[in-house]
This record gives C-alpha cells, structure tokens and sequence, in this order.
C-alpha cells in the first residue's frame, strides 16, 4: 500500500512529529490506563477465586478428598498466611504483584512465574497465528464478495453470519472429525510441528473470520462507493489499484480497532481449544489450575493475559493511528464527509 | 493564481483539428428505466460547455458515460463518443482505462469526499503520473509541485505532504483540480466543482476554471446552477428528463429561453426578487394530482410587494399588512451574545462575538455568512439549546435564555425549528403520519391537540394542509419522499405546537432551485396567514435578499452589517458585504 513517493522535503518533519505526537502522549495515558486495569484485574480475580468452595490449603496438601490432618492444615495456612484476616492476604498479594513476584504454585510445587512462561509461548503462537489467519480469510472473502453482485453479497454474509455464530468446542470437533478421522490428513491433538497447529487455529481463526469479515464488508462496501474511488477510477486507476491503494485501508479500519478485542476473545477461545486438541498453554494451565483450586496459578495466568491484552490493544492503537493519519477531531468514517 | 502564468499546463497544440468532445445520440438506461435521451453535445478545445440542469435530469450520468464510468447495469448506447478525435465506442475495460486521466480528468463535488482522505494530496495527484507515464519519483513530485502551482495553491512544497482534511475547503478543491489535471487532458470534465464551497470561494474556484479553459482545456461543466454557469460557460445546454431542451450561448439561454422549463428554472431564482414575489408558478404545477388534492388550503392570491417599511422603528402608523406586528415589541431579541469553543490542542474559537439582533413580531430576519461565521451557532443560542458564555436571548419581551430549562420546557412550543438535513432529523422507521402525530403531542401535552385520537388526527391532517401535501403521503416513510416534501414535513413538524417564531436554518440549501422556490413560497404564505415571525439562516445572499426584512452579515463571528435588506443590499456599508455580493454568480 505504501508506494515510495518522495513528496516534499517537509513530510518527513511532519511525520517525525506525527509519530511523535502519536506515540507521546496517548502512550503515556495508555500506561496509565494499564496499571490500574492490571490492578482491578488482580483485585477481581482474588476476591473471585475466594468464591471457588473448598479450603485452598486441602488444595495445597493434595487437593480435596485427601486425608490431611487438622495439624498439617494449620501448618500450611500458617505457612502460605492463610490464616491472615482476608485484607492482610490482598495487600500482601498486592505487595507481590508489584514487585513481580506471581508467588507459588499449590499444586505443582513450583514457582509460578517461570510456569507461566513457558506455558505463554504456545498460546501467544496459536493466538497471533488464529488473528493472521483470521485477517487473511475475512479480507479475501470480504473482497471477493464485494463489487460481483447481490449473489455474490449474500453468499459472503451468509458464510460470515455461519462463522461468526460457530462455538469453538463444535468447530473443534468437527475438524478433528472430518480432517483426522475421515480424510486422516491431520493429526487429531496438537503436535509440536507445525501440522498440528493447522486444526486449532482454523478452530479459532474461522469464528474470528465471521466477525471481522463482516465489518470489513461494511465498510468496503462504503469506500467503494465513495467519491474518491470514483475520482481514482475516472484517473485510470485500475480495480485491484483501487482496492489496494484506497479502498483495502478504509474497509481495515474498523477492524484493526476490533483486533485488540479480538486478541482477548482468542485467548479465551484458547482454554477450549487447548484442551481439545490436547496441547499446552495457558488455556489449559488455567483450567487446570481453577480446578484444583490453585489461587496463584489462577491469579498468575489472569495477570499475564491481561497484560498481554492491555499491550495488543496499545499495538492496534497505534496500527490504527497509523492507517488513518486523520486527527482524531475528524469522523472515522469512510468518504465520511457531510 | 498570477502563479498560474509561471508554468504554462498545456503545450497549445496549433489548431487541433478534432473537437475535444463529441457525443451524437447519447442514450443511458439502468433496467428499465432510461435516464438519458438522445442527448448530442460538441465541444472544441478552449470552449466551456456547461449541462444544467435539477437532479435527476440526467446530467451527471451523462457526464460520467463520457469516462465510461456510468455506472454497473448501465447500458450505454451512442452513435457516437469521441474523445480529441478519437472514437471511445465499445470500449473495453482495460482500454478505457488508458484514457481516462490522460485524455479525460473528472472533477467532482466536495474534495473532502473525493480526494481519498487517508493519503497526501502529492499522493492523490501523482496517482495519474504513475498509472499513464513512466516518470520516475522524483519527477512525479516535480510534476506534483507544477501542477499544485498551476491551479493557485500557494506554497505547494507545504501543502503537497498534507491530507485533504488538513486543507481549507478552496485549497482543497484546487487539489482536486490538479489531480485531474496532472496528465493535462484536453477535456476537463467538472461535476458541480463549487456547489459546497462558500461564495467566494466559489468565485475563486470559477476563476480558476475559466483560466484553465482559457489555457485550451476544453471543460464541460456540470451544474444545477445557471447563474454559476453564466459566469464562465461558452454554451449552455438545459437538460430536463434526459434530454437536451435547450442550448445556446448564456445570452440567449438566460435572455430569451424558448423551452418552458428554463423559463420555469430561471424564474425560480430568487436573486434580485423583491420580498413577496412568487418564485414558482402557482397553484404549483410540479406536484403531482395525487400530490396537490389537500393543498388547496392555502393558496392565496399574489399579494403586492411588501411595502418598504423601516423595520426596526416600531413606529406607528406602518403599513397594514398583515406582516405589521400588532404591537411594536419584539418576538426575539439577542443582547450581548458571545459563545467560544475550545478547539484540539487548545485553540478557542470565538464562533460568536458580541452579537445583538432584534426581531419584531411577523417580520423576518436574515443571517447570512459563509461557513464557519457562526451563523448556526446563534441559531442554536436563540433557542437556548446552547448556553451562551455572556448575553441574554429575550423571548416575546421575557427572559428566555437565563431561565433554567425546567421552565423554559413550557415556552418552547413557541419557537419552532426547521433545519438544513431535514431527513436526518426524522427517525427513518417513523411515517409521516407518526412523525406529526409525536409532534402534535409533545407539542401539547395539556391535551389541546394530543388528547384523543381524533383531535391529533384531525391537527395532522390540517398540518400537511398548511404545508401544501397530500393526505396520501401520511402512510410513506422520509427516506420515500422527495426533498421538497420532506422539507415540507420538516416544516409542518415545526408547525405543530403552534409557534410564533420559526428558526429555520439553511432550509433550502440542500434542494434544487425550482424546489427551493416551492419552501421560500410555501413559508411565505405561512408567515403571512399565521403571522410568523422568522429567522432566516442562510449562506446564500439571493434568498436571504428575497426573504428578509432586515438583514444580518455574519463574519468570523461578529455582524458586520445589519438594515433593512434592500439597503444593506443596495448599499452594502462594510467591505465584507461587498465582497460577499460581488462573489454573488448573476444571472448574465
């Protein structure tokens, strides 16, 4: 899209200070917002995880069912300050937050942080992957449908509306059904090559696909009618030039705002689809982790989704900034202009 | 615009043989519907040729058959297109696409809307560079700067890196003519190149025009508007329902039209019509029978004009029309008025400045001024929508704007609203029907006209009689209507409460000419049988000059003039005013 032309000695100052601007202040707004997000983030979750019936320290010694002397108890709630009044347990949780300290795994008898970690990767892989793939089949069926008729049309949104309405588990099993059991070409859980990602990201990325594609359509559909393409085409300007050159970036805007959500709705979806096809990550670690009770796990792995979704909707941020150079006093919308 | 000599555009090609356009029996149909009708034009290098004509007519259509860009399911049939000699006929695609830009520039409305607004202008007008030549990108922006220069943008080095949105609107649109004219075409199509811009700009942009068509571009000109047209067009050819009713040089279209819709056109103008004077034939030919069956109600026999009557006096002994207020005090009065907004990064706006107007009761005052002068936001303080920072609004001679809104809710039914994008204004899932029967009963609450069923039918029903519709309409949705009928629902929803003043702004800007003289009537024969007093908001100084009494010229937020309207408008006292009247297109 962005074709080299060099302008005018002066639009390299302008975007020096564009970027500027654009990376000054809202950043440092952005920062702001961050910390108190990660704060109520932590707040919610502990109080949440209190609801969860069950003694946290039977959890520590074995999980419930185990038998566990009244003695032993005492100890471990001594030891882990269980036995502190509940305010006391949330500034000292509080305190070990800031510090970066997620504390320790009940459960697993291990630090929660270097867990969290190495659980991350794979997830943040299967999401950024499900986003591009997600991006790629909503535009190239937002394109192909628009501009080739009302047939064309309504089939685009009838898929959209079908993807968009698909729950992961359903989809999941569906592909490991038809793709595995029937056709045998992809495993069914998730191998560490790059084949066993195909299924959970399809699973992820095709509901996405719905969403995004229909917003996309939208507003191709308007920039194609504006008066600029128009303008651009009375220039010569050829079909595919006007798609990438005008209408592409107006038809992305909106769903650059949405990816930030979007990135949050994935790792979510990451919970059913790691556990489906069996593959590590934070999805299935939190599961896990809430089911035997595991507050620090628990808190570990909300805190470090949050943060990675508070740093995705910074990046969308400024992507958007980016592609609409508009200052933001202007209407977003495309051709938008009465 | 001196900086336009610097760089010539155009190699003078000596005697180009071939006219730069030729059309014989044009014909477009979407369906079954046919838009164009046999439409034949000539046009020779040099030579402006302008289409006028309503929307509708077919004009744009044409102009955009001519890019082979009518349109998906257009079927385009000619004898005859040739562009400089060559024939365009059957064209494909690909073909087509060679020509436009380099043999045909199209210039459309609204920059804003028509230069992409997410790249630079150097973008936008190298677009054509880089499609037809093999300029490399430092030439291109060369060129870009050429071209810049040429059509007056002052500073182009500066400008050149800038979005649309960042350009004042006239900078803006000679942006768009440059990029239209970067491959410098022999035809230059212009679309109603200065229908949104302000008057003198506009008057700016014509200029611009009538130099490039002076360089031996020819132009073919599209406009609803005659009296833009008459300034640089060559010939003009009036185009009604799809064809071409009458051609001719501006002289004889404006001077002594033959066909009866030019006539019917050129009446509806207002420019230089005295106060009172019907600009539409009455009883209004243009509606419909099904249209027409209730609107008897209130056609009046002309009435003489307006007697020139000092407005202001209050004096005894004026003149008995039913126009003279039965008492000398004041319907609406602004003292003091100042309101500021604070802009992005700090910046505040004073949108207006110290501004004082006195209305009498069954007069009509005008506020004109270009975009941006504050017009709109004095409308909005006299009706106390928007709180002024100091100054007081004066309602029948009582406090309005100091009252809190709980007591003022009650003498809002006084003052009515009619605006600009009336179809904006309505919910588009509500009829007609509903969107009065709602009015009728905010509009009275204690049960005069909203009570029962019946009373509220019955106050509808008269309310569409005022506004000269059809009782068939009740059961049709805005988005159903034409624009002269929403209008008219707008001003009927204001009518509902039974106002004594109506603020209406910009009421007309948004329709075509014939139209607009149907709602400059139609709200002069309401002021008169319902004693109206008006405030009329407008940017175009022929209306306000047929509608007003007094006059008000609104300038960066100030009044700079005010009187009575045949004086300010005969003898215009501040520099603004005549520059604002000079700008005026004339009729010839």
């Amino acid at each position: 899209m962005a074709e080299p032309l060099t302008v005018a000695r002066s639009s390299g100052g302008r975007r020096v200070r564009r970027l500027g601007v654009l990376i000054g202040w809202p950043l440092a707004r952005r920062l702001g917002g961050a910390v108190f997000v990660l704060w109520a983030v932590a707040t919610l979750t502990f109080f949440a995880v209190r609801l969860i019936p069950g003694d946290p320290a039977e959890a520590i010694l074995g999980g419930p069912g185990s038998q566990t002397s009244p003695e032993a108890l005492a100890a471990v709630r001594a030891e882990y300050g269980l036995d502190q009044p509940v305010f006391l347990q949330y500034l000292a949780q509080l305190g070990r937050l800031a510090t970066g300290d997620l504390g320790r795994s009940y459960a697993l008898n291990m630090d929660v942080g270097p867990l969290v970690l190495s659980q991350l990767g794979g997830t943040l892989l299967l999401a950024v992957l499900s986003l591009t793939v997600a991006w790629l089949l909503a535009l190239g069926l937002a394109t192909w449908s628009t501009g080739r008729g009302a047939m064309a049309r309504r089939i685009g949104s009838g898929l959209e509306i079908v993807a968009a309405a698909l729950p992961h588990f359903w989809l999941a099993t569906t592909l490991i059904v038809v793709a595995s059991v029937w056709w045998g070409i992809l495993p069914p859980i998730s191998t560490a090559d790059a084949r066993g990602l195909v299924l959970p990201v399809l699973t992820l990325a095709i509901p996405l696909a719905g969403f995004l594609g229909q917003v996309m359509r939208e507003s191709l559909t308007t920039a194609l009618e504006s008066p600029f393409v128009l303008s651009a085409r009375a220039r010569g300007e050829s079909e595919r030039g006007v798609l990438w050159r005008h209408a592409l970036r107006h038809a992305a805007l909106p769903a650059i705002g949405l990816s930030g959500w979007a990135f949050g709705s994935l790792i979510s979806g990451a919970v059913v689809v790691e556990t489906v096809f069996a593959r590590p990550g934070l999805g299935r670690t939190l599961l896990n982790a809430v089911t035997v009770r595991d507050v620090p796990v628990v808190i570990g792995v909300v805190m470090v989704v949050a943060l990675a979704y508070i740093l995705m909707t910074i990046l969308t941020d400024l992507a958007s900034r980016l592609a609409d150079p508009r200052p933001t006093t202007n209407t977003r919308t495309p051709g938008g202009a009465q | 615009m001196s900086a336009a000599d610097a760089v010539p555009l155009a190699v003078p090609m000596s005697g180009r043989p071939a006219p730069a356009l030729r059309v014989r029996n044009l014909s477009v149909g979407f369906g079954s519907q046919t838009v164009v009708r046999g439409v034949s034009l000539e046009l020779a290098p040099g030579e402006c040729l302008a289409i006028v004509g309503e929307s509708g007519s077919g004009k744009s259509v044409t102009a955009r058959s001519l890019l082979g860009l009518a349109g998906a399911g257009a079927q385009v049939s000619a004898d005859e297109i040739s562009l400089a000699g060559e024939s365009v006929l059957g064209l494909n695609e690909s073909a087509w696409r060679r020509r436009r830009g380099r043999d045909v520039g199209l210039v459309l409305q609204d920059a804003l809307a028509s230069l992409d607004p997410l790249r630079p202008i150097a973008r936008e007008i190298g677009d054509s560079l880089r499609l037809h030549t093999k300029l490399d990108g430092a030439a291109r922006s060369r060129r870009v700067l050429e071209v810049l220069t040429a059509v007056g943008l002052p500073d182009p080095e500066l400008y050149a890196g800038r979005l649309s949105g960042e350009l004042s609107g006239g900078q803006r649109q000679r942006a768009l003519i440059a990029a239209a004219l970067a491959l410098d075409p022999p035809l230059l199509i212009a679309d109603e190149p200065t229908t949104a811009l302000d008057v003198t700009v506009q008057a700016q942009v014509l200029d611009l025009l009538e130099e490039i068509r002076d360089r031996g571009t020819a132009i073919l000109l599209i406009s609803h508007d005659l009296a833009v047209v008459s300034r640089i067009a060559n010939r003009i050819a009036v185009m009604h329902d799809g064809r071409i009713i009458e051609t001719g040089t501006p002289n004889e279209v404006l001077g002594r039209p033959t066909h009866p819709e030019t006539r019917r056109m050129l009446a509806a103008v207002p420019v230089d019509k005295p106060r009172g004077t019907r600009l539409a034939p009455a009883p209004e030919p243009l509606l419909t029978p099904e249209q027409t069956a209730g609107a008897g109600r209130l056609r009046v026999a002309e009435r003489p004009s307006a007697p020139a009557t000092e407005v202001t006096s209050g004096s005894p002994g004026a003149a008995p029309d039913a126009r003279t207020p039965s008492s000398p005090d004041l319907a609406l009065e602004g003292i003091g008025l100042n309101k500021t907004f604070r802009g992005p990064h700090g910046t505040v706006q004073h949108a207006v400045d110290d501004v004082n107007f006195s209305l009498p009761r069954g007069r009509t005052l005008g506020i004109v001024g270009e975009s941006g002068s504050g017009k709109t936001t004095t409308a909005r303080l006299a009706l106390a929508l928007t709180p002024a920072d100091s100054g007081v609004v004066r309602l029948l001679g009582e406090p309005w704007s100091v009252l809190p809104e709980k007591q003022r809710r009650a003498r809002r039914r006084l003052v009515g609203a009619v605006y600009q994008d009336v179809l904006a204004s309505f919910d588009p899932r509500l009829s007609v029907r509903e969107i009065l029967r709602h009015a009728v009963a905010v509009a009275a609450p204690d049960g005069r006209d909203g009570a029962n069923r019946r009373a509220g039918e019955a106050r509808v029903g008269a309310l569409l009689d005022d506004v000269g519709l059809s009782a068939a309409l009740l059961d049709r949705r805005p988005t159903d209507l034409s624009g002269g009928q929403r209008q008219r629902v707008g001003i009927a929803r204001a009518l509902a409460s039974r106002p004594q003043i109506l603020i209406c702004d910009e009421p007309v800007s948004a329709l075509d000419v014939s139209v607009q003289a149907q709602v400059l009537d139609l709200l002069d024969e309401l002021q008169r049988e319902l004693a109206l007093t008006l405030l009329f908001i407008s940017h175009d100084l022929g209306v306000i000059q047929h509608v007003s009494d007094q006059v008000a010229v609104m300038h960066a937020g100030r009044i700079v003039e005010t009187g009575p309207a045949e004086q300010v408008f005969a003898q215009p006292a501040h520099p603004y005013t005549e520059a604002l009247l000079a700008a005026v297109p004339r009729l010839v």
